[in-house]
This record gives C-alpha cells, structure tokens and sequence, in this order.
C-alpha cells in the first residue's frame, strides 16, 4: 500500500498542477506550471523504477520549457475565455461518456503491482537461453536492447518522425521566399 | 477498487487536458492540454507495467536475473516521449507563425483564409 499511496499523491499534485495550468490567465504562469507537471512525472518515472525515462523526460520538460517561454514571452497573454454556454455544456456529457466508458475499461485491466508481463518473462527466462551470457542481447539494461534490438524498426521510424519534424519546423519559420 | 486508483487519477489528469482542447480558445492553452494527454498517456503505459517489490530492468555485474519492473512499455514510451516533444514543438512554430499573421493567439479570429 506504501508505494500506491507516494503515487497517488504525487499524481494528485500533477492533477492540481495541471489545473492550474489550463484556468491561469496569465501565459507564462501557465508555460511554468506545465513545467511543474513535467517535473513532477520525472519524479514519478523513478518511483516506478524507470530510470532512463526520468532522464528522457527531465531534458524534454527543459527543452520543451524554453520553446514554450520563446513562444508566450513576448506576446499578448490575455485570456481569450469561452463564454458560450453550449460549447461546455457539449464538453461536458462529451466527458461523462467517455469517464462511462472508461470506468468500465479500466476494471478489465490488471490490479495496480501485478501486471501479466508475458513478454518480459520470456526475456528472462526463455531468452536467457546462451550460457555465460546474461541474455539474448548481451546487453546489460534490457531498456536499451528492446529499443535497440528487438524493436530496432520502431527506434528509426522515431529518427524518420523527429527529422520530418525538423523539416516540418524550418519549412514553417524559414525567412526566405515570405511573402511582405 | 483499491487496486485502481493510480489508473484513475491518470484518467482524471487525461480528462483535465481533454478539457483544454475542447474549451479554451487560446492557441497555447490548446498546445498545452495536447501536452497533458501526452504525459498521462506515457504514465499510464509505465503504470500498467509496474510490479509491486522489483526493481528496475538493468542487470548489475554478474547478476543473470532478479525481479524487475516490465521492460517493453518503458522501452514504447521513449520513444513516444521523443516524438511528443518533435509535435509539440511543430505545433509552436505554426502558432508562432499564425500570431505573426493575426497577432492573436485567439482561434475564433483565426478564421480568414488569406495568402
């Protein structure tokens, strides 16, 4: 129960920062409480033992930061607020649908702690198969050797995805050929 | 429902970013909720995976197995934590662009098709 009870609470002060992040009026309170989101979820990947992930996230939540801050800092913050009636009132029987639907889904999953990791115990057992070689891979940290090995297709669709983004970012911002 | 809570405050924090998308008229609040589901999302992966008592899934120097977290949904997530930073940073080009173009970052005024 101890370790539920440290995830629960750090999630609820995601939830409460995330909040605040959506209602403030300010932008650039509202870039730093994401920040506070994104921080709060590094923190949260190490608890549940992943810690290549909480690096991963902690560079992203900084790099992701700044573009933020670049692209509020300078600019109008006002707060353009819904006053129509219908759009919440839709968002909202939209969003008690879907928490219907989701509750019944969710008691389908495995208990929280006890997952079915069918998977990962053929690579530690089955796949343990060499001798004098702690497994398939040789590697050291099975993180690594799934996204590198197994899943080594996956990892350069992911190079494919990050470069088209790139292209996609300079295409958009590029000075030359701008119509005045 | 003991078992549960940790999905459903990811639920709830997948529908506080849901909210955003839908409700709010500002270009960045909408940026920021897309974020949101982001991060819910990838917490939910690792969630599922999380075995109660074990440790993380990197073998120390002769050590051939011990009880370990599953691997495979971590080793999903960096990618996906990878490439939600490459759209979100998209997305903040094309609103930067957009404000150059309007000088707002209000959708219901961004509404003219010109040039």
């Amino acid at each position: 129960m101890g370790i539920e009870l440290v995830i629960s609470g750090l999630l609820v002060l995601m939830i409460i920062a995330a909040i605040v992040a959506v209602e403030i009026k300010d932008l650039l309170s509202s870039v730093v409480a994401v920040g506070a989101v994104g921080v709060v979820l590094s923190l949260l990947f190490l608890l549940l033992q992943a810690p290549d992930l909480a690096i991963v996230q902690l560079v992203v939540e900084i790099l992701a930061l700044i573009i933020l801050v670049r692209a509020t800092v300078t600019r109008d913050g006002t707060d353009y607020s819904t006053k129509e009636i219908f759009v919440k009132t839709v968002t909202m029987i939209g969003v008690l649908i879907f928490i219907f639907y989701a509750f019944r889904a969710i008691k389908e999953l495995p208990r929280f702690g006890e997952p079915k990791m069918k998977v990962a115990s053929y690579y530690v057992t089955e796949g343990n198969g060499i001798k004098n070689n702690i497994s398939e891979t040789g590697a050291a940290n099975i993180v690594a050797s799934i996204i590198l090995d197994y899943r080594g297709y996956d990892t350069l669709g992911e190079a494919t995805v990050l470069f088209t983004a790139v292209l996609g970012v300079l295409a958009v911002m590029r000075k030359v050929g701008r119509k005045k | 429902m003991a078992g549960y809570i940790p999905y459903i405050l990811c639920l709830i924090l997948f529908l506080v970013g849901l909210y955003a998308i839908l409700v709010k008229k500002n270009l960045i609040k909408i940026i920021i909720g897309l974020g949101i589901i982001d991060y819910s999302l990838n917490l939910f992966f690792v969630l599922v995976g999380y075995k109660k008592g074990s440790g993380f899934p990197i073998l120390t120097k002769g050590e051939t197995v011990h009880p370990m977290v599953d691997p495979l949904p971590q080793a999903l997530v960096l990618t996906a934590i990878v490439i939600g930073l490459a759209v979100t940073m998209l997305m903040i080009a094309i609103a930067i662009r957009l404000y150059e173009k309007y000088g707002t970052f209000d959708i219901t005024q961004i509404r003219k098709l010109k040039g």
